[in-house]
Parts: C-alpha cells; structure tokens; sequence
C-alpha cells in the first residue's frame, strides 16, 4: 500500500494543469472563477480545444478516441479542470451517450454519432424524467408506437437540462405498456430536437436561471433505425448509462477550488474591522471543509482504484454522490456568506431587462464575485436532488451493500 | 497509488484476524479484563510468537521491518476486537520513542526485548495540568553528579501499571510551558521513588498515575539529547494518534456490523425493525463514515514517516478530526440503534462506543484539532 500519487501521476497533473492555463479563455476562466454557469460557448469552445488535444474524449476507449489514462489519470484531470476554472465537458455527450454509443451502436451509428458527440458538433440531452417518474423512473410513461419504420412518439419529460440547446435527444420511452415489471416495456430513443411535435418550455430554477426545460411530444415520428440495442431493453442501456462512469460524480475538484476562492475572498472582506479570514468562526468552518475534502479525496481514490481493479461500477460510488454533492453545497455557502448582503439584491435580473431596454452596461451592485454569490448556491441545492437524489443513493447503500 | 497489501501482510492479518476470532470473543475478553494488570499474558506471548511485537523494529534489532501500513492492520484489528493488551503502549509509543531518539547501544539492548515479549512500555509524558498541550510539563529533573534526581507526576499512563520501563518525559530546563528543555528518561518501573496508581479507563483498559520522588537515575538513563525532546515526543504522539485511528476505524466497522445484524433480526411490529428506511439510512450514513475515517487512518499511517514536521503534524491533525468525528457519529448512532441493549454493559457495542470516546480525548479532541488547523487558515 503506498497513498502516494505516483511521479508519473505528479508529472500528468502538471501537464494537464499547464494545458489548461496555456489554453483557457480567458473570458471563460473569469466567468467561472466569479462562480458564473459556463454559457453553451464556453464549452463548446473549451471541448474543441480539448478534442483538437485528444482530451475530450478522455473516458472513451482508445479505439474509439479516448486515451488509455489510469482512473487515477481521470480523476486527476477532471479534478485539474475544476481547479483551474475550466467547464467540464458536456457530460450528456462525453459520459453518457458516447458510451452508449461505443456499448450498444450500430457501426452506421457509431462512424455518425461518435464524432460530433466528441466535437460537440450536437449538443446531447437527456430526456428520462418525467412529471409522474423521477426517482422512480421505471414508472415512465411516455409511449412511443411502431407504426411502419418510426414510432410515434406521445408524452412529456420534465427537467431536461440545457434542452433549450440540444440538437438530440436520447429518451427512455414506454414501448410496451403491459409488461410483467415496468423495467421491461422500455425502449432507449435518439431523438432529433428539430423533428415536429417536439415543444420545449423552459423552467425557470431558483437560481433565476434557465437550466431546465419541459419537454413535450405530440405525434413526434422517430425512426426505429434510432432505436439503441433492443426494443424493451433500454432499462439494460439505461443502467450502463448511469452506472458507466461515477467516479466523477463527486466532482471534488470544484470543492476545492471554491474553498480555495473563498481564502481568497476572505482576505478582502473586513469584519468587525480586521480581515474575515482572522475571525475564528470562519477559520473553523474553513478547516472542517478542508478535512471533508481531504477525506473524500482519499476515499474517491480508494474507489477509484477499485473500480480498475475489478471493471465493475462500484456500490461506493453513491457514498462519492452524497458527500461530494454535500461538499459543493457548503462551499458554495461558504462563498454566499462570505459576501452577506452584497449577495442578496437579484440586480443581474434587472440588469439584463435595463441593458435590453438602454443597450447600456449598467454595473452590477457591490463587486461583481458578490453579485454571482448567491445563485451557485441556490442552483447547487439541485446537486443532492439530481442523479438519484441523495436519499435514493442511501436506498442503493442499502441494497447493495447493508443488505437489511 | 496503490491500496492493496502485499502477499506479506495479507498473511499476518489473516493470521491476526484467526488467532483473535479463536482467542477473543467477548466473554473471553472479559476473562482477560479480571487478571490483575486488565490482559492476557498468554495472548501477549502469541503475540510475540506471531512477530507483531517486532513489526516496527529493524531486523539488525529483532524485528520486521515492518511500517505505518503494518501497524495500521494490526491496530484496525484490535480494534475489532475490543484487544486489551499493551500493544500500543510498548510497541507504538514506548517503542517508538526508542526507536526515533534511542542510542544505538540503547536499541541494541532494548528492542530486542520488546520482540521477544519480555520488556513491556509505557509512555509517561502527560501530565493532570497539561490537556492536549504537549510542552505543558511540570515534572522536573535536576542535575544529580553524572546523573539525575526526577520529581514530579504523570496522569492517564496508558498501561502504566504493568509496565516494566517507563519512557518518562522531564523538564531539564525552562519554563512551564517552553517548547524547549524538555528531556526523556528510561526509568526501570522498580527504581525507588516510582509509585504507580493503576486504574482501568471508561473502556476497561489500563493506565496509571505515576509519581515520581527522589527518582535517580544513571547519566545512561537520557534518551535523545537533553533539552531537545519535543520533537520526539510529537513524533511518538503523531504515532500514537496514526495507530489509534485505524483501531477506532476498526471499533466502527465492529459496531457497524454488530449493528446490522441487530438490525436484521430485533423484531417489533412484527418485522425486523431494519426494514424501517428511517434506520436503513442512518445504517448507511454510518457506512459512510466508517469509510471515511478509514480513509483518514490511512492517511495518518501514511503521513508517520513524513519527513516534512509541518507536513506531517497538519495531516495527523486532519485526520484526528476526520476519524474523531466519524467514530463518535458511528458509535453513538450505533448505540442509538440497538436501543436499550446498547445500554448494557455485558453487550460489547457499549464498549465500542467507550473505546472511540477514550480515542477522542487522548492527545487532542477534535475540537482541539480542528482548532489547529484554524490557525493555519491563510
């Protein structure tokens, strides 16, 4: 047993770290330093600048365009991303259904898909939740019909991020309503966003921000040939999807760095006249983050080497999920509080109605990381709702591994 | 980055963890709990046979050469089994202060005795006044001709009763509180001026109050340099803290499974009472910590041969915390869990719980941990 990183592990994280500083915009890295959401640009410039690299497609096989990196390596440069202020790339399109693509395509689909995936030439969501299925989701029931070479396609999937922007969308649908267990009448769908019938309704979060959709299907005809692996098995797919790449799913890096941040803040910001970073009670708070972090790092290792040891997902990862989406949550607060009530006026709304109407630059109140303070924070609270909310990953700890 | 144990120690542990499930099931433990110094002689000498005793010592002084990594699986084990013997007293902190300041002429002689089961240790460095302050020391030793006269008293010695040599830490110069002038001694248990006040702790291991009057002592009786033993004594700590961290972590991971097992088979309203999601999922928070603090074990049997002091004190202090908090989380939700039987002293998830609250307030409390790296916020 040896916890140290490796010097080929130390050398991979300087290179990775070195590439992002050389390569970022600038314009992006200040964005997400502010703890601004990276806009659809930013990431689909940061994704190109990776793919021309050969790294965007670092979970992939190697034949398929990936790297041959260690889950050692993966976790480091995703972690490198999050420290450095880059966006992550699209998830839906790198970790979700490129694996499923390479898993269960066709070789038409994969010579097709694969590529633009990679160079986010399509933007990907993912159409699973429903109003009466979320956590869940076997329960769906969105039908898509056979009616000659499509089905037609009837229903509405609910918190669909970034559908606004996607040019596909791959969907659990209902295609046999009197299965013997919910889990067997589904079928896995690539769904072209442009095709008649589909509306797309934003849902505004509590953030203020428009992240997540409704979306509708009225009469929407999709080729069977879009149809992944067999009819009634996309349960099968949609399993290898989830449990494909979860590892990441703490995203601890972006912890880190929002600790990091609020150091940073904390020198700036006085409090009962000397610097916030002096006042014990926020010292305290700062170093109980720094050993959660500390912790889950060691513990997101020990799994992650698991998982290269025997190929399996590992029940462990919902562990990962819960405390590292705690984690963002209270780094986040952290950095809300820190600039108090500088946080609370919503300005930027009014800003952007007030810049549409005088088409002028109106500055935001108090400085700028104070005006982004609170939405991370707000939007975050989705973090142990999203995924299989944290009360579901428990269920799985359950299952899996207490067994009661 | 590697996690897995050699062939090596996966062989020692499969043989700590056989000769424990033979020879310490609860009851037994209580047997060995009556005889006078609260242990097993005869356990002490398998241990011995078995080469635990001499897991960190050089092999030109008898033993294994052995690190961190091998204490950590010994100690997780102890802590699965609730071990009473004075391991952590003679090998970790005894041991280890002989083995980081000792002469060679001092190992040559000592080591090879705590190998073979012959020499027990304790380490008598706190003091009543002191708390977790390790430089608080009002024990003095004065100038004596060659050698030393030792005067002073040391609190919650663990093991101290059935010690045969105590590593004795002295003021030889200085004030109170000072950093500097603090000196160890090797001081034979039987040497006239010593009185022990043997006691057993919340969780049914030994220690002692030792006093000392008139203590004289040969000039040969110095370990490491006059003055300068602060160093070592955090050393010796640090090891003491790494070591006791994977016991707790191996504390939790019993309640933990005693716990479920209860859990699965305690009926009320006609169903095992683990069929409740409200305690499914404080079952599964308890996974979680047990897996946290066991991460942070390995972190500070990782970090006890950091050669960086800065280093090394930040990350066993993390790691005070992290197995702290999580052990009393686990041991208390443990108890909690079992509901009245929990209470009861002839239940061993009670004694759980008391061993990880005697960890919790050795050499520092979370709070006090946490409270140093507080300071270092920058």
């Amino acid at each position: 047993m040896d916890l140290r990183f490796t010097e080929q592990e130390v050398a991979f994280r300087k290179e990775v770290r070195d590439f992002i500083q050389q390569n970022l915009p600038a314009k992006t890295r200040e964005r997400l330093r502010l703890g601004y959401s990276a806009t659809k640009q930013d990431i689909v410039d940061w994704q190109r600048i990776l793919h021309r690299k050969g790294w965007a497609t670092y979970k992939w096989p190697k034949e398929h365009g990936g790297t041959d990196w260690s889950p050692t390596q993966r976790m480091i440069f995703q972690e490198e991303n999050q420290i450095c202020h880059a966006p992550e790339v699209n998830g839906f399109n790198i970790t979700m259904i490129g694996p499923v693509i390479i898993q269960f395509g066709t070789p038409e689909q994969k010579a097709h898909i694969l590529p633009r995936a990679a160079n986010l030439d399509d933007w990907w969501c993912q159409g699973f939740s429903e109003p009466g299925a979320g956590s869940d989701l076997a329960s769906l029931k969105t039908a898509a019909k056979q009616v000659g070479d499509d089905y037609i396609v009837n229903g509405q999937k609910i918190w669909t991020s970034t559908a606004h922007m996607a040019d596909w969308c791959f969907a659990l649908v209902r295609t046999n309503p009197n299965a013997r267990k919910p889990q067997e009448g589904i079928s896995f769908l690539l769904i072209d966003m442009k095709t008649p019938g589909i509306t797309v309704r934003p849902i505004i979060s509590i953030d203020g921000a428009h992240h997540l959709n409704e979306v509708f299907f009225d009469d929407v005809k999709v080729p069977v040939a879009n149809r992944i692996y067999e009819e009634n098995k996309g349960w099968d797919v949609a399993k290898f999807l989830l449990g494909n790449e979860r590892t990441g799913i703490a995203r601890l890096g972006k912890s880190m760095e929002r600790i990091n941040y609020a150091r940073e803040l904390a020198r700036d910001v006085r409090q009962n006249g000397k610097p916030l970073i002096e006042d014990a009670g926020f010292r305290q708070r700062v170093a109980k983050l720094q050993v959660q972090a500390k912790a889950l790092e060691l513990t997101q290792l020990r799994v992650v080497s698991k998982v290269a040891s025997d190929g399996k997902p590992d029940p462990f990862s919902s562990l990962l999920k819960i405390k590292g989406t705690e984690l963002l949550q209270d780094t986040a607060e952290l950095v809300m509080d820190i600039a108090g009530p500088l946080a609370m006026p919503d300005w930027a709304q009014e800003l952007d109605s007030l810049n549409h109407a005088a088409g002028e630059n109106e500055p935001l109140i108090g400085p700028d990381w104070a005006g982004y303070a609170a939405p991370p924070y707000l939007m975050l609270r989705a973090a142990s709702i999203y995924g299989g909310t944290n009360e579901i990953q428990k269920n799985i700890l359950n299952k899996a591994i207490l067994r009661l | 980055m590697d996690f897995d144990l050699t062939e090596d120690q996966r062989l020692l542990n499969d043989s700590i963890a056989r000769l424990l499930s033979d020879r310490y099931a609860f009851d037994a433990r209580r047997g060995y709990q009556k005889s006078p110094h609260g242990f097993s002689q005869e356990l002490w000498d398998k241990y011995a046979e078995l080469g635990l005793l001499g897991l960190p010592f050089s092999e030109d002084h008898g033993g294994f050469g052995g690190n961190a990594v091998d204490i950590m699986m010994v100690m997780e084990a102890f802590g699965r089994n609730l071990v009473l013997e004075p391991y952590l007293a003679t090998v970790v902190l005894g041991g280890g202060a002989i083995r980081y300041a000792g002469t060679e002429a001092q190992k040559a002689e000592l080591l090879p005795q705590i190998v073979d089961g012959s020499l027990k240790l304790a380490f008598a460095h706190s003091e009543q006044q002191a708390r977790y302050d390790l430089s608080d020391v009002m024990t003095t030793a004065t100038k004596d001709g060659a050698g030393w006269v030792l005067e002073g008293a040391k609190s919650v010695v663990f093991h101290g009763d059935c010690a045969d040599m105590l590593v004795v830490s002295a003021r030889t110069a200085g004030e109170r509180m000072d950093q500097a002038g603090l000196t160890l001694f090797l001081v034979p248990a039987a040497t006239p001026g010593v009185a022990r006040r043997g006691y057993a702790m919340r969780d049914g291991t030994r220690a002692a109050e030792v006093s000392l009057s008139g203590v004289k002592l040969g000039a040969d009786a110095v370990l490491g340099t006059v003055g300068g033993a602060m160093p070592v004594i955090e050393r010796v700590t640090q090891a003491g803290i790494a070591a006791m961290a994977a016991e707790t972590v191996g504390a939790c991971e019993a309640a933990h499974a005693m716990t479920l097992e209860y859990l699965r088979t305690r009926v009320q309203f006609g169903r095992p009472i683990g069929q409740n999601q409200v305690l499914q999922h404080k079952a599964a928070d308890m996974l979680i910590e047990v897996e946290q603090a066991r991460s942070m074990a390995m972190l500070a049997a990782m970090m006890v041969d950091e050669e960086d002091a800065a280093e090394r004190a930040r990350n066993i202090s993390m790691a005070k915390v992290g197995v702290g908090q999580s052990g009393r989380f686990v041991t208390q939700a443990a108890v909690q869990l079992h509901g009245g039987i929990g209470m009861t002293e002839e239940y061993a998830v009670g004694h759980y719980f008391r061993r990880v609250m005697v960890f919790e307030h050795v050499w520092g409390d979370s709070a006090y941990h946490l409270g140093l790296l507080a300071d270092q916020v920058a």
